[in-house]
């Protein structure tokens, strides 16, 4: 199965999206340029990585969610395509209207990096269908600006229609609801603050990761 | 300032030029410099770039050996990795900087150091940093701590290099002047290594990068002179980092330099401008032309003075061959940074720049590198202070209470607060961090089944008490922590971090610090490829306790053979490789219980140092111990709740000894190595040791839920954690 990573400027966790990918797909990923217009055919699942794309400047994610290839991903996504965010590509996901609410700094106002456990809370999303023996999961979190917020409306409608995927057991940022994760309407798009794809080999201390993008590849 | 300046004695002062060294600069002339002449000799030739009160003394370390590719002078030091892999390194320091700005001095010091890196070629694969900041209870320190730590984690995190150790360190001697040492490590192909040497003539000299602004001016000079209390009026000579220019230099230099195109390449740090030029022109034997109207600028109306010695971050200059300017520019517009032609190689071996089509300046170039004053400045080691009984030391008569108060001390406790701000795990390659409280970083080689090992070390009062006992101590701590994972310790990269130079004694700490240091180095077989001198860091007059940190870099050839602080295990038998003799002198123990800072530091036999480490890493390569630690600050009292912490088991000591139970229990005698092994691996241990000439006790076991050591301390885990963790966070809520 094809699928891409997207590279942004200061984006710094694409090397490791496409190790990811490659360790459960078996095939390198496609690396793609946030000025190219399109993806490239038969791309079938997108990562957009962590990192601080446009420097974290003016809103994070903010600069990203208006480049040519997030326009593109906009109108896929539309037709069902699998992408998902981690860190700042979570951020980029919900400053291009991909997923409901906003990431705000830090209820800490400091960077914080840590394992961090995770409550699956709905393990029948194309996302997490493989946890279905698992109930929690740890994996590393690394960011300033990651305290999820939403107001009360869509926060009800989330919670209501099984959107919220994964909770914080110990919230490190102030995420309201202690929500870590989140897909859209669709099921398609999804987007958290950890990193799953820092969970993948048993020398990182736990590889909870790897069935994340096994779910998700298996589900297309 | 305009070139009409009239360069009068007051002007070459102010300069931080002596009369003799003004003679120099007219005699190689033949006339007066001009102001751009004059700024530019200054730079060259302050301490921070000329190394003048150093150099001496510095030629004297071992810097050769089986791995060393690339020793000191270049950008960082190269060892050979095997595969045809390099590893690219080095530490520096921005003391001055920080301690006015402590968010941007600290940010640029990443910065800066990981240029030094990529520069030549290689991938930044890892950050560590050496901090010293004053008193914890003095008024500026909370805020000093704040700004550094954002610092280095606001730059190396966006960058997305792992920032995976280091050490904290407190005490009144930096009041005034905080240490801010970073080091950075890289990947790079061994025969992909850029060096900085401008060869052949008529090639075109790439600006490449951040825009020049008036940052920085005289950053340098800054460095090379003493604080006072106006030192604050300084915050415009510090530079602003900005990691997202950073992090797309990188890429555009490494994705340029998978091409042919590059002849030589430098970044732009101290001195800017004008040392990157000088340093590439000097070492390809040729001369410059650059023409100022084409340096990319931030501002309006810089003139050639300040653009000269603007110290504006995130800039390259690099020498192309003809014919590959397009390629270049192709590369650095895709990743939108400013790219400009500047410039020329040339045959004349001067310096000459141009501005509105006048000629601001016309130098040799040979003299500002070859005539850097060499000084041979003098000195007086101090003596080391007089050594201390250990039955002189009073006993504690609380030893729970002791061991809650070293465990929760400045300098022992838990550094959580400071690692939690950095990512350490982008590039999903750390094994292992400051997350697990063990002695160096491991860093894996990207789909590679070994990795390279990090650490960084210096013991001041050790070096404050002994400068000579204290610089062997330095490197033989590094050697045993990198020991300590199982990897081949290969060389060092080096801060020297001291007062004053003008003054016999704090020259005398240097030099008797370099002698130590070298000896280590030389028993080791552990050159020192890199680094760099901090001096002057003095405010009023007060220096700085004598700091030279170490980072040294080991190689794990193999992944199915390293070891870590981590694996202890129920039931398991400690033993502690090294004699145990109680050494007080200069202890923690003393300091913190006792109050005292004195006494001589325990002395480092280097040959014991050697079979003794030699011996450990053999163990784990044979696979016969579940964890190791190091055993230093705060000795194997200290060592064994580290190991109790990260492994959240109890630990119980039971003296081996006839010296007494606090000296025992924290005593710092060197060479020493806590090792937690399966009992039926205890007797072979013992026996090989023996038979290898190597001290080897049994000094407790692995188990329960309590740190105790018998007639002494019996705490549960949890309270010594409570008080090993809070210090921090407490000091600065």
């Amino acid at each position: 199965m094809r699928t891409a990573v997207i590279t942004f400027p200061a984006s710094n966790c694409d090397r490791d999206a496409a190790v990811a990918l490659r360790k459960v797909t078996g095939i390198k990923p496609v690396m793609v340029w946030h000025r190219d217009t399109e993806l490239p055919k038969d791309i079938e699942f997108v990562i957009i990585p962590g990192g601080f794309s446009y420097g974290d400047y003016l809103r994070c994610g903010a600069m990203a969610s208006r480049s040519p290839i997030v326009a593109d991903l906009v109108k896929k996504a539309k037709k069902g395509l699998a992408i998902a965010g981690f860190c700042n590509g979570f951020q980029v996901l919900t400053e291009a209207g991909l997923l409901p609410g906003a990431l705000m700094r830090n209820k800490g106002l400091k960077f914080v990096c840590r394992p961090e456990k995770l409550e699956i809370i709905n393990n029948t999303s194309r996302y997490t269908a493989k946890y279905n023996d698992q109930s929690e999961v740890v994996y590393p979190v690394a960011h300033h600006d990651g305290n999820y917020y939403a107001d009360k409306e869509t926060l009800n409608k989330i919670e209501g229609q099984g959107q919220v995927i994964f909770r914080y057991k110990d919230n490190p940022n102030g995420s309201v609801n202690d929500i870590a994760g989140i897909c859209n309407e669709g099921g398609n798009v999804f987007g958290m603050m950890p990193h799953p794809e820092r969970a993948i080999d048993p020398m990182h201390g736990g590889t909870d990761g790897i069935k994340l993008f096994k779910s998700i590849i298996e589900s297309i | 300032m305009s070139k009409k300046v009239k360069i009068t004695p007051e002007v070459v002062a102010e300069h931080g030029l002596s009369e003799e060294e003004y003679e120099v600069i007219q005699d190689r002339l033949g006339r007066e410099p001009n102001i751009n002449e004059l700024g530019i000799f200054s730079v060259m030739w302050s301490e921070h770039c000329s190394y003048k009160s150093s150099r001496r003394h510095l030629s004297k370390f071992l810097t050769k050996g089986d791995r060393v590719i690339q020793g000191p002078g270049e950008n960082a030091g190269v060892i050979d990795i095997d595969d045809g892999d390099a590893i690219i390194f080095k530490m520096e320091s921005h003391n001055h900087p920080s301690y006015i700005e402590p968010y941007q001095g600290a940010a640029t010091g990443v910065g800066g150091i990981m240029r030094d890196v990529f520069t030549m070629g290689a991938r930044p694969i890892a950050l560590m940093n050496a901090l010293r900041f004053g008193e914890h209870s003095h008024w500026k320190t909370k805020q000093l701590v704040n700004g550094v730590v954002a610092g280095i984690g606001g730059y190396g995190n966006c960058v997305g290099v792992p920032t995976v150790g280091g050490e904290t360190n407190f005490h009144k001697g930096y009041n005034g002047n905080i240490l801010v040492n970073a080091m950075c490590v890289g990947l790079a192909r061994t025969d992909k290594v850029f060096y900085s040497a401008a060869k052949g003539v008529g090639n075109p000299i790439f600006y490449v990068g951040s825009k020049t602004g008036r940052d920085g001016i005289h950053g340098a000079t800054m460095a090379s002179a003493e604080f006072d209390d106006n030192s604050e009026e300084k915050r415009p000579t510090v530079q602003v980092g900005d990691p997202f220019t950073e992090k797309l230099l990188i890429e555009a230099c490494l994705e340029l330099m998978e091409t042919d195109a590059i002849i030589a390449i430098q970044d732009m740090g101290a001195a800017g401008l004008t040392s990157s030029s000088i340093e590439m022109a000097d070492k390809g034997g040729v001369g410059v032309l650059i023409n100022l109207d084409d340096v990319p600028q931030r501002e309006e109306g810089m003139t050639p003075y300040e653009m000269m010695l603007s110290e504006s971050q995130e800039r390259m200059l690099m020498v192309i061959k003809p014919g590959k300017e397009k390629l270049a520019y192709e590369i650095f517009e895709k990743w939108e940074l400013d790219v400009a032609l500047i410039g020329k190689t040339t045959d004349t071996g001067r310096l000459v720049l141009k501005h509105k089509k006048k000629k601001v300046c016309d130098i040799p170039i040979a003299p500002l590198a070859d005539d850097a004053p060499n000084l041979n400045r003098p000195y007086k080691v101090p003596k080391p202070l007089p050594i201390i009984n250990s039955s002189d030391i009073h006993e504690t008569q609380d030893y729970n209470d002791a061991l809650l108060r070293i465990m929760g001390s400045p300098d022992i406790c838990s550094k959580r607060w400071i690692w939690e701000q950095y990512d350490r795990h982008v590039m999903t390659d750390t094994l292992d961090s400051s997350q697990s409280g063990g002695d160096a970083a491991i860093i894996r080689i990207h789909n590679k089944n070994k990795a390279v090992a990090i650490t960084t070390d210096c013991t001041p009062r050790y070096v404050q008490a002994d400068p000579y006992q204290g610089g062997k101590q330095c490197v033989a701590e590094t050697w045993r922590n990198l020991t300590c994972v199982g990897a081949d310790p290969i060389a060092i990269t080096d801060c020297l971090n001291f007062g004053n130079p003008e003054r016999e004694d704090i020259m005398g700490q240097f030099v008797g610090a370099i002698e130590g240091m070298n000896e280590a180095c030389r028993a080791f077989d552990y050159p020192v490829v890199s680094g760099n001198v901090s001096l002057y860091n003095e405010t009023n007059g007060v220096a700085i306790p004598p700091t030279p940190a170490v980072g040294g870099v080991g190689l794990i050839p193999d992944l199915e053979y390293f070891s870590s602080i981590s694996g202890a295990k129920e039931g398991d038998t400690l033993i502690m490789i090294g004699e145990t003799n109680g050494w007080l002198g200069s202890s923690i123990y003393l300091r913190e219980i006792l109050r005292r800072e004195e006494g001589a530091p325990p002395p480092v036999d280097l040959d014991v140092e050697k079979i003794n480490g030699d011996y450990i890493r053999k163990l784990i390569r044979n696979k016969r111990v579940n964890a190791v630690h190091d055993c230093s600050d705060g000795g194997m009292a200290i060592a064994a709740c580290e190991l109790a912490l990260t492994n959240n088991i109890g630990v119980h000591l039971q003296r081996s000894s006839g010296c007494p139970l606090h000296a025992w229990l924290f005593g710092e005698d060197q060479a020493r190595y806590l090792i937690s092994v399966e009992k039926n691996s205890v007797n072979p241990i013992l026996t090989t040791a023996e038979d290898r000439g190597v001290k080897a006790y049994i000094v407790g076991k692995v188990g329960g839920m309590n740190i105790k050591a018998e007639g002494a301390f019996d705490l549960p885990i949890s309270t010594v954690r409570e008080k090993h963790e809070n210090f921090l966070p407490e000091l600065m809520s």
